[in-house]
């Protein structure tokens, strides 16, 4: 008998399922607002220029090889990953007190970084640390925590549906209440799925609490840059929280901002009190790195670290960035005049607040099961919208398909 | 009172806990006050302290990575050629699935099940790609502890590769293992392993390395294969394959992977490891495979959801990069061919210099027996060398190599075997004994310092 006659079938992962189900649409005005990544006007993936130069310089380089890199990664990538999230004049890393650990994209950045909280944090392996993530989130972040062991993760409230924006006193109550050194997962910016960030005050007033009571920031940043379109803006809440001497990692992709998705480029930052601490926490990172994937992926680590540490190429590439950022903005301002000049009933002031790739329209499930069922618009259950997925061409009929459903579906 | 009487209930309520919670919910002292620092890595350790060394004549010996002649590392032409057919198509970067890119799962299976395999046939097989040979062996380990309800238990050879042990740990297996190498011949502890495997209760998981064994390059013979498969069998045993060599020890591609196919012919439903980064010098674009052969391609579709489940919250999916230039060079019978040619070639190049060691061994004047120099197989030696040997060979000659006696003969070029050669020589001429052996510390822990 098999020894895997037991082994149950599992649910595919939603947004991967929604593409599949979109592929296999053949009709005509099909459009897929589901996963995130970014699309040209023409409804095109996007390599960016700049990472079409650098590669150019790779292959052309005859001395590169593909030998191992480090247990921890490439040193230029790691450090330049850092001086993003940072900011160039950083105290932190003059001080000389900021680590970090090349991982697989931000989802094995995150995983390092959960796997090194298990295991020295608050006592040493102490599995029942709440860890705290938003409702809603990004749907990875509870299996990243409970697969590296963490048995108690509970939701903070976030986003308030009746008024489509932050819900600030249960994010304060929330942080008031969590047991002391509760670990809490913050979205830098650009939330992912609401697009809703809290703004510097309510930033400066989170920071506040969780100092007071001893609660660890692990932010994950998937979209500096794409954002607002500027780099610093968009790393203002990781840098206060710095700069106000927490300790705390940073989760950091560059899936999106690089349009390097299948290069799995990421970064763990890591702030420290001091070189010590930072010395040792990165021994036991080694450590956790050698036993998931030994170490890291070179051809993307290459391309950031090259173009990061080029000034020229810096620029060329936050360029680029601001070529998605502001690609993304147009068409949130379009779909929200297109809805209310439709007389599309309820408000779209979110569309425009939200910030980033996602919006979450509003959409109850009913509506989203419409919108996929009979106008072929494929989006996330939870109502949450690709903006990338929108183009001049598409806009139109995005704009009605949404009208229609609201009207006609409650 | 009260108060520290509740306090100590809440610290018994939330489990394993150090004595540091005082102070690290004191403001002012680091959350990571007490993190131990980690010891180094044992091969790192090796690397840099071979860096340092301002010795024109040392070498390297401990680096698991093919060197060619001129003791550089080595880009193969196909790769190159890959590369540039790659570049020419200027494909997008969008995520590849979570099992990573089809063709080249299919392409890894068929390397190493072969073309005419049943099992690809009848699509039994879930093949997903990996992030490396370290990727595969987390992923499949991941696997069995959370699905193989019927044992705990993995069996690793006596001695392995240092990252085993922790791999599955980590993992939440528990560690056992079987007799393997006996150093008194510095070769196969055959009826050992036999007596060993006879004993091990049923359902549980037993690590085989497919070819060139690591550390000790001492392989089974087909004949002692074939018993070895009929007794797990009887035992019932479930075999995990890590094929990290293939193509890398014979030199020929089918001939490496002849044990792990037999077992599928004998009926196993193997579980099975492949790395690229060694036959293809694919090292750091973390190229390999995870394949489960299942009862039938119903089950392997449910075990393949399953470890979908495992990958995303790990590291989502996989790279492109080397997934790309393996599947080129696999589907282009051109660059297939070339890439054949150049793995028998670095074969062939460790196979002369192991030659060329005996003979300068012998022709140092040295009395013991070398024969397992050329006897053993694949990238490393196990040597036979003592801790305080090796130290002296370290020390005196400025030869790095693992404190275990291994070297890896890719480190070894026809330009410094005689010095290699005369090392050794220096620090084995005063033992009267014929015998070489390395008395290995039969500490488990000692045995998992080994890396690769």
């Amino acid at each position: 008998m098999s020894i895997f006659v037991e082994v149950p079938q599992a649910p595919p992962v939603a947004v991967f399922k929604l593409t599949a189900d979109f592929r296999e649409d053949v009709h005509p005005q099909k459009v897929n607002l589901g996963v995130g990544a970014y699309r040209t006007d023409e409804c095109q993936p996007w390599v960016l220029p700049v990472v079409k130069k650098v590669e150019k310089m790779i292959v052309e380089d005859s001395s590169l090889n593909h030998e191992y890199l480090p247990i921890l990664g490439l040193p230029e990538l790691r450090s330049a990953a850092s001086k993003v999230a940072l900011g160039e004049n950083s105290p932190a890393i003059k001080d000389g007190r900021v680590g970090a650990v090349q991982a697989l994209g931000g989802t094995g950045a995150l995983r390092i970084g959960a796997e090194f909280l298990r295991r020295w944090y608050n006592g040493t392996n102490n599995r029942s640390t709440p860890v705290y993530v938003s409702a809603p989130t990004w749907e990875n972040h509870n299996a990243v925590f409970a697969d590296a062991g963490f048995t108690d993760i509970r939701p903070y409230h976030y986003w308030d549906g009746a008024k489509k924006g932050l819900d600030r006193t249960g994010i304060m109550n929330d942080l008031e209440k969590a047991p002391e050194h509760s670990i809490f997962v913050l979205h830098a910016c650009a939330h992912n799925p609401t697009g809703t960030d809290p703004t510097p005050a309510e930033w400066e007033k989170i920071a506040e609490v969780m100092k007071r009571r001893n609660l660890f920031a692990f932010f994950d940043s998937a979209y500096q840059g794409f954002a607002s379109g500027n780099l610093d803006k968009d790393a203002w809440a990781i840098r206060y929280f710095v700069s106000q001497g927490f300790e705390l990692f940073c989760a950091q992709s560059f899936s999106k901002n690089f349009g390097l998705y299948n290069e799995r480029v990421g970064n763990l930052t890591v702030v420290a009190q001091d070189k010590d601490n930072l010395t040792r926490v990165l021994s036991q990172m080694e450590k956790i790195v050698r036993t998931t994937w030994s170490n890291p992926p070179s051809q993307g680590a290459r391309i950031v670290a090259i173009t990061l540490n080029n000034p020229e190429l810096f620029t060329e590439w936050k360029g680029n960035v601001k070529t998605m950022a502001d690609r993304v903005l147009l068409m949130r301002d379009q779909l929200k005049a297109k809805l209310i000049a439709l007389g599309t009933p309820g408000t779209w002031d979110h569309i425009t607040e939200q910030i980033g790739m996602f919006s979450f329209t509003g959409l109850n499930p009913n509506q989203v099961a419409f919108m996929i069922k009979e106008k072929h618009v494929y989006l996330m259950a939870s109502g949450r919208i690709n903006m990338c997925g929108l183009t001049s061409k598409n806009i139109d009929y995005v704009a009605e398909s949404i009208h229609e459903t609201v009207s006609k579906v409650q | 009172m009260m108060a520290l009487l509740k306090s100590s209930r809440v610290i018994c309520n939330i489990g394993t806990f150090s004595r540091s919670l005082g102070s690290v919910s004191s403001r002012n002292s680091s959350f990571w006050a007490e993190v131990q620092m980690g010891p180094p890595d044992p091969i790192l350790g090796v690397t840099e302290a071979f860096r340092r060394d301002t010795n024109p004549q040392k070498m390297n010996l401990g680096v698991g990575a093919y060197r060619d002649d001129q003791g550089k590392p080595y880009v193969l032409d196909s790769v190159r050629k890959a590369e540039a057919v790659i570049a020419s198509k200027q494909l997008d970067k969008e995520y590849l699935a979570i099992g990573g890119l089809g063709e080249f799962n299919k392409s890894c299976a068929q390397l190493a099940l072969g073309a005419d395999s049943e099992v690809l046939k009848n699509g039994r097989n879930i093949t997903v790609q990996t992030i490396s040979g370290t990727g595969s062996l987390r992923i499949g380990a991941n696997f069995l502890s959370r699905f193989h309800s019927a044992s705990r238990d993995v069996y690793l050879p006596s001695p392995s590769w240092g990252n085993h042990t922790p791999i599955f740990r980590d993992a939440g297996m528990l560690l056992k293992a079987y007799r393997y190498y006996d150093p008194s011949t510095c070769g196969f502890d055959f009826l050992g392993m036999l007596e060993d495997i006879s004993k091990m209760p049923e359902r549980s998981v037993v690590l085989l390395h497919a070819c060139a064994h690591n550390p000790t390059g001492v392989d089974p013979k087909p004949d002692q294969w074939k018993e070895i498969s009929d007794l797990m069998k009887k035992r019932d045993l479930l075999v995990f394959f890590d094929m990290a060599y293939q193509g890398f020890a014979s030199g020929d591609i089918d001939r490496d992977a002849w044990a792990v196919r037999h077992f599928i012919e004998q009926g196993h439903n193997i579980v099975l490891s492949q790395s690229f980064a060694k036959n293809m010098g694919l090292y750091g674009e973390r190229v390999g495979g995870l394949t489960l052969v299942c009862g039938d391609a119903e089950e392997a579709k449910r075990v393949e959801s399953q470890l979908k489940i495992l990958i995303r919250p790990n590291y989502s999916n996989p790279p492109m990069n080397g997934a790309r230039i393996a599947t080129t060079i696999l589907n282009t019978t051109e660059l297939y061919n070339i890439w054949l040619e150049e793995v028998r070639l670095m074969a062939n190049r460790i196979i002369k210099m192991r030659e060329q060691l005996a003979a300068n061994l012998k022709s140092e004047g040295s009395t013991h027996n070398w024969q397992h120099v050329t006897d053993q197989i694949g990238m490393f030696c196990f040597t036979g060398l003592k801790p305080d040997q090796v130290e002296r060979l370290t020390k005196e000659f400025s030869v790095y190599m693992t404190k275990d006696g291994r070297i890896s003969m890719a480190g070894v070029t026809s330009g410094n075997v005689g010095y290699l050669a005369h090392g050794i020589h220096a620090v084995t001429k005063c033992y009267i004994s014929n015998n070489i052996s390395a008395d290995l510390p039969d500490n488990p822990s000692e045995r998992q310092l080994r890396g690769r």
